[in-house]
């Protein structure tokens, strides 16, 4: 299990507080709520990125201890973001960037994503988004995370890559038994993708 | 209030040893009175036609057709020209990511009051009918919310009251309300006889405000009608295949991958991924001439 126990965690000022979640292997969590909410926080924390000021984080069992650069543990937590642009090195081809965690299965995780030889030569700036989330997608299951937390990674894409990379991540869980967190602004993405979905709430005007 | 008329553009950009077919006769009309939805996966050259408009192409494109805004030919016009007749002035812009389309070290209002100036417009008016009370004006953009740099960016479109708006991807990273308060927006603006091109790879967005949907794919307009038609009743199979993908639907993608741009098939485009294609799509088919238009030799 994944879980965050009384998390509060921000920047300045809190942006969560007293916040609990837990992710089950095999299972595929909805997290909603509108901007602000914390929802991006929530995930930073949980992807081990980012410190919180007062809670703890278990991975199967054990307690995190470090945060940021200190994550050892972090490997067995895969992370896809929003914008896959300014996730991937910009110097690097496709191929390199999948290749990045490390480990030698490039091809194979290409195929799993749909990407071609001739994609996997290029650089972000000669893909499409849709192309480039692929890419990112497949660096993330390189290690073979045990969970996957994919925050907004739908929101630049059409229909159609969306169906197709949720595709695979389903594919991924049904083989490896990996829990994933599924951050959304769309609600009827989650009802068709998440087993159940937990909506934190607006935060304090201020 | 006036026509654009979009009239068999292209547009390509010459790389070294190869060409790049972003945009492919492409024709459509948008009237005042009238939002059009451009859809259509990313890559698929919705952005480089927002850009060929407003004379925003990087130096290495050459267009051929033309884009006519009542007397002027957007793609003929001079930069000059655009600079000082049309951007802002005939054609509003809304852009992907408001908040880094603003200038990070003004306040919202000094940006605003200078448009206000230059095109000869009311900040205080567009700054209310956007929705932003006087504090927020006060704002760095920063300081904003993704919602309130959505306003910011909506006043700046609108404070020279062009009679085009063209919204590229405005919704993207937006909460539902927001995405429902902005569309509401757009639709009031339609109503009042602006003509909106709305540019989105979102379906939902497009079902909910836009007239017309045109579907886009590698370069081309594959199919054109009423929205509710479009989404419901499409007649290409690609246009069916991305509406069916939608969650509320049947969620599986459309088989395959777009072809390169650089290497687009001499036939129909979609016809290495469609399951209805025979020797026929070998021959590219032409958009007809109807209400619900549609470039398929073999539609649904």
């Amino acid at each position: 299990m994944l879980t965050g126990l009384g998390i509060t965690a921000g920047y300045d000022a809190p942006v969560i507080t007293d916040v609990s979640l837990t992710v089950r292997p095999g299972q595929t969590v909805g997290l909603a709520g509108p901007s602000g909410s914390g929802k991006s926080t929530l995930a930073r924390v949980l992807a081990l990125l980012h410190k919180p000021f007062a809670g703890t984080v278990e991975i199967d069992g054990e307690t995190v201890t470090g945060f940021r650069f200190q994550a050892r543990q972090r490997t067995r937590i895969g992370v896809l973001f929003q914008q896959p642009r300014l996730s991937v090195d910009p110097r690097f081809t496709l191929r390199q960037a999948i290749a990045e965690p490390g480990g030698d299965r490039v091809g194979e995780l290409a195929d799993l994503v749909m990407l071609t030889d001739d994609l996997l030569g290029r650089r972000p700036h000669e893909v499409s988004d849709g192309q480039l989330q692929r890419a990112c997608l497949a660096r993330a299951l390189a290690l073979k995370p045990r969970y996957l937390i994919c925050d907004e990674m739908t929101t630049m894409l059409d229909a159609s890559t969306t169906a197709a990379l949720v595709g695979v991540i389903q594919a991924y869980q049904r083989e490896s038994g990996a829990g994933v967190l599924a951050i959304s602004h769309d609600t009827t993405l989650l009802t068709r993708w998440a087993d159940e979905t937990v909506r934190l709430s607006a935060p304090l005007p201020r | 209030m006036v026509n654009l008329e979009i009239d068999r553009v292209s547009v390509r950009f010459a790389l070294k040893g190869a060409t790049v077919e972003a945009v492919n006769d492409v024709s459509l009309l948008v009237r005042p009175g009238e939002c059009v939805a451009l859809v259509g996966e990313s890559g698929c050259g919705k952005t480089v036609l927002a850009s060929a408009l407003l004379g925003f192409l990087p130096g290495n494109a050459e267009t051929s057709g033309s884009a006519r805004l009542g007397d002027v030919d957007l793609l003929a016009a001079t930069d000059h020209e655009l600079a000082t007749t049309v951007r802002g002035r005939r054609i509003g812009l809304v852009p992907q990511s408001p908040a880094s389309h603003l200038t990070p070290v003004r306040t919202a209002r000094s940006q605003l009051e200078e448009a206000a100036r230059v095109l000869g417009g009311d900040a205080r008016q567009a700054a209310e009918r956007a929705g932003l009370l006087p504090e927020h004006l006060d704002r760095y953009p920063h300081e904003l919310s993704g919602g309130m740099a959505q306003r910011v960016a909506n006043a700046l479109a609108l404070v020279g009251n062009p009679p085009l708006l063209i919204a590229d991807e405005p919704t993207t990273g937006l909460d539902r309300d927001l995405v429902d308060g902005l569309l509401g927006e757009f639709r009031r603006l339609v109503d009042d006889g602006h003509s909106v091109l709305l540019i989105t790879h979102d379906l939902a967005a497009a079902h909910k405000v836009a007239d017309r949907i045109a579907v886009m794919y590698a370069g081309r307009i594959v199919e054109v009608g009423p929205a509710h038609e479009v989404l419901d009743g499409a007649k290409h199979p690609y246009s069916r295949g991305l509406a069916n993908a939608l969650p509320e639907r049947d969620f599986l993608p459309v088989p395959g991958q777009p072809p390169l741009l650089t290497d687009l098939p001499a036939g129909c485009a979609f016809a290495p991924r469609c399951a209805q294609a025979t020797a026929i799509c070998e021959d590219r088919p032409v958009l007809t001439d109807d209400p619900h238009a549609v470039a398929c030799h073999r539609p649904c």
